[in-house]
């Protein structure tokens, strides 16, 4: 690259965040042109207007649209199986499905610190305009702001996205009802239990990788197998994990809900890294799994529909709502014996007694 | 996970409880105390409980380091942190713990003092060497089984010279702190019947040794059975005890032979002995003041031992207003008789120590109980709309009560 | 009140540490108490640091026994 509105190309191996890359002259567009641009490249976003004028989708008439947002803070930026960019996409993606929507585009705004390494930047968009180009889900308006050394931690990263949502499909933990059951599309813990091990402080060795990854794929599987209205709502046990979305979802329909702990999936490692650390793996986040409430009569179709996905091949089926006014998760254990789960009030600290 | 599922099995537990409900004495209700947290939460979190026979009650112990940790000592690693700008290390545990004036070590993090969450002394004792310039305390508690560890890093800070490395010491130990429940359990007119037998502290064991259990069970004329920390471990151990009920004997089993000796480890009982010494008494949370309980640098380490080091005195807290940890922590009360329990005490609110630590009975009942407990506790007879979501008010001031108290639970 | 588990030593390594697995996950701990512990020992680890080595024909016996209550004999 050669010299351009009076810069030298940006040092993409050695160069820095400065405080000038935030606001909005010569530094700024420099940056968006020399390393967004490149990494994130879609007709919207290369036309560089401060919105993105996207056509609306060629649709039966009445669809809805469905927004979502998201920050990140991910810590460290880079860990086994993915990087905040990755995370990002791919956290949005499964909001927007969440709802049963079909994802079809985002936005994202980075709040990077003065002195952040522009490798690192460049190596964080680039896995987000990757992971976003394999979804087909491109990113279509961003903004960067910069924020002087120490008041920030490296970057972070505010998305939102949109999708399209047919007629006639409302999914909502609101609609969940006592005699419904709960499938997970896979194995818990991961992502979370991978981050933990890149903590210093913990200090463990795993070949645990995140599981980070989109879910659009296997809900519009899921949605098409069963009737409209037999998936009540579908949520990813995020942070908080498993324990913080049962109870949300109990909050939200009012009712108690019951899990088998022998039918949730927990790989192995995982399991030893809870140990080693006195956490329990229904509190570790996972960023490539979902739980769906569906009505009895269509459990075994949609297990059926997610174990066809490759992200949902240990899909099982993990329990049920019932009536309960107190609104209770209680677990039966490996030993047969009935336990309460608590709703996680902040994130668990590793404990030594 | 070799040498911790084997002892999960879920046949074999079953068979266990079988065996159980066969060998209890008919006509007759035992109260089996485990003396440790780590019991009391392998107990709730397996379920444990539910396989024991109905007429056996277990109660739970003060085996909880964070539990009977007085305020006054979390008050003096706040003040290292805030005051005197050290870098406080400390085990998780304790970081939700309240202290004086709404403070905790986590509120003072987020108020700008230096304190961090380590796994092992030796991450302090590191901290210390990477940064010369800066004051390191270790805020080291715990019993028998988490004191060598310590002493290891106090002997290496005085012969690598590491002269900013400092040792908050609140080790405590296991036999007085026995001792006390079980004699306070037989004391006429007391609040609850007396203790049948013990469960002892298994990993405490492997450092002392079983020995030290035989002795407290001869002097208390107690039975003791020293557990493993797997739901078969306690099943197996309770078993024992009903055995020694049944022949109406006094002794003490070693019932985690696989970990345990008879000696335990000599070299961390020799270097515990070289490094630490006993102090005349101390003041244990729900337990009063017991002698030669606890332990503190020995002279020799004075410069590494932070109360010197500083001028540190440690100041008398009262518990909370209507806080019942210091019964429940006896074994004279449940959680479930503390009106607090479930409406203003919970585990995102927590107000006494045994809700804050995830081995405290409180929060093992509250968190990982079974439903009947949170029935019987105040918190399900208060109605619905009144009842706090356990959503902390920021800081309220110490002593006093929260802004709004549930229906039916102010005094 | 002290969470404590059995891993086993998969390597050695100068001052008195080692590396020690459990389920696949791997830490790096002190053998300062237990200098004796050898590859392959499992050790009991707080702390950071192992307290004991594990006795493995003790865990036999342990499981044996419990096992025994399977076949209905009483031990």
């Amino acid at each position: 690259m050669s010299w351009s509105d009076g810069l030298p190309p940006l040092d993409l191996r050695r160069g820095r965040v400065q405080l000038g890359h935030g606001s909005g002259g010569r530094l700024a567009r420099q940056l968006v042109e020399q390393l967004f641009l490149p990494a994130l490249h879609n007709p919207a976003l290369a036309a560089l207007d401060d919105g993105a004028v996207l056509a609306a989708p060629a649709a039966p008439a009445g669809q809805r649209l469905v927004l979502a947002t998201d920050g990140h803070v991910v810590e460290p930026l880079f860990f086994p199986g993915g990087d905040i960019g990755s995370l990002a996409v791919h956290g949005t993606v499964n909001d927007v499905a969440m709802m049963g929507a079909t994802p079809l585009a985002l936005t994202a705004s980075f709040v990077l610190e003065e002195g952040f390494a522009l490798a690192d930047l460049r190596r964080v968009v680039g896995s987000m305009g990757q992971a976003a180009r394999a979804v087909g889900v491109p990113v279509v308006a961003g903004d960067t702001k910069v924020v002087q050394r120490g008041k920030g931690d490296g970057v972070f990263i505010a998305t939102t996205g949109l999708g399209t949502l047919p007629d006639g499909r409302t999914l909502s933990a609101a609609r969940v009802r006592a005699g419904d059951v709960l499938l997970l599309s896979g194995p818990i813990g991961r992502h979370g239990a991978a981050i933990l091990s890149r903590r210093e402080s913990l200090g463990f060795d795993t070949e645990l990788v995140s599981d980070t990854a989109p879910l659009h794929g296997l809900t519009a599987g899921l949605l098409a197998a069963i009737p409209e209205g037999a998936v009540r709502a579908l949520r990813d046990p995020t942070r908080g994990g498993l324990a913080a979305l049962l109870h949300e979802f109990a909050r939200a329909a009012q009712v108690g809900i019951e899990i088998d702990e022998a039918a949730v999936p927990v790989p192995a490692p995982v399991r030893a890294a809870c140990e080693w650390l006195g956490l329990e793996p229904m509190q570790l986040a996972s960023e490539g799994v979902l739980v769906a409430a569906v009505s009895p009569e269509h459990a075994d179709t949609a297990l059926h529909a997610l174990r066809a996905h490759p992200l949902g091949r240990d899909a099982a089926r993990i329990g049920h709502a019932i009536r309960d006014p107190d609104r209770f998760v209680q677990m039966r254990t490996a030993l047969g014996a009935m336990r309460l789960v608590d709703w996680p009030a902040a994130e668990a600290l590793p404990r030594i007694c | 996970m070799k040498h911790v599922e084997e002892y999960r099995d879920p046949a074999l537990a079953r068979a266990l409880a079988e065996a159980l409900a066969a060998e209890a004495p008919a006509g007759r209700r035992l109260r089996l105390m485990e003396f440790c947290g780590g019991h009391t939460h392998v107990l709730a979190r397996h379920g444990v409980g539910a396989l024991l026979p109905s007429s056996v009650e277990m109660v739970h112990g003060p085996g909880c380091p964070v539990c009977v940790l007085p305020i006054g000592h979390i008050d003096q690693a706040i003040a290292l942190a805030r005051d005197h700008g050290a870098v406080v290390c400390t085990y998780g545990d304790t970081m939700r713990v309240p202290a004086s004036g709404g403070m905790s070590l986590q509120q003072a993090r987020a108020e700008g003092a230096d304190v961090r969450v380590i796994g092992s002394p030796a991450d302090a004792l590191r901290l210390a060497r990477a940064q010369p310039g800066r004051e390191v305390v270790l805020f080291a508690i715990g019993f028998e089984t988490t004191t060598p560890p310590t002493a290891l890093a106090l002997q290496a800070a005085a012969a690598r010279d590491i002269a900013n490395f400092s040792v908050l010491c609140c080790h405590v130990l296991t036999p007085p702190a026995i001792a006390h429940v079980v004699r306070a359990s037989r004391e006429p007119g007391g609040a609850a019947a007396p203790l049948d037998g013990l469960i002892g502290p298994g990993h405490v064991a492997v450092v002392t040794g079983a020995a030290p259990f035989d002795r407290l069970a001869g002097d208390l004329r107690i039975p003791i059975a020293v557990a493993g920390f797997e739901p078969l471990d306690l099943l197996q151990a309770v078993r024992v005890l009903l055995r020694l009920i049944a022949e109406g004997r006094a002794g003490s089993v070693n019932a985690y032979p696989r970990a345990v000796s008879a000696s335990g480890n000599r070299r961390a009982q020799a270097l515990v002995d070289e490094v630490l010494e006993p102090r005349e008494t101390f003041e244990w949370r729900g337990l009063g003041a017991l002698p030669r309980s606890a332990l503190r640098p020995r002279e020799a380490y004075a410069s590494h031992d932070a109360e010197r080091r500083f001028g540190l005195p440690c100041h008398a807290v009262p518990d909370p207003p209507a806080c019942r940890c210091a019964a429940v922590l006896r074994g004279v009360e449940t959680p479930a008789q503390c009106r607090l329990f479930g409406t203003a005490c919970t585990p995102a609110h927590p107000i006494g120590p045994c809700m804050v630590s995830a081995e405290g009975a409180c929060a093992a009942h509250h968190a990982r109980g079974v439903r009947s407990t949170r029935a019987e506790g105040p918190g399900e007879r208060v109605a619905p709309l009144t009842r706090l979501d356990g959503v902390a008010p920021m800081n309220w001031p110490d002593g006093a009560a929260p802004l709004t108290w549930p229906d039916g639970v102010a005094s | 009140m002290c969470l404590a588990l059995p891993a086993r030593v998969v390597a050695l390594h100068g001052d008195e540490e080692a590396t020690v697995d459990l389920g696949g996950v791997r830490k790096r701990v002190s053998l300062a108490l237990v200098p004796q512990a050898d590859l392959g020992d499992h050790v009991i680890v707080h702390v950071g640091h192992a307290l004991a080595v594990l006795d493995p024909l003790e865990a036999e016996e342990t499981l044996r026994l419990l096992a025994g209550l399977r076949k209905g004999s009483t031990p």
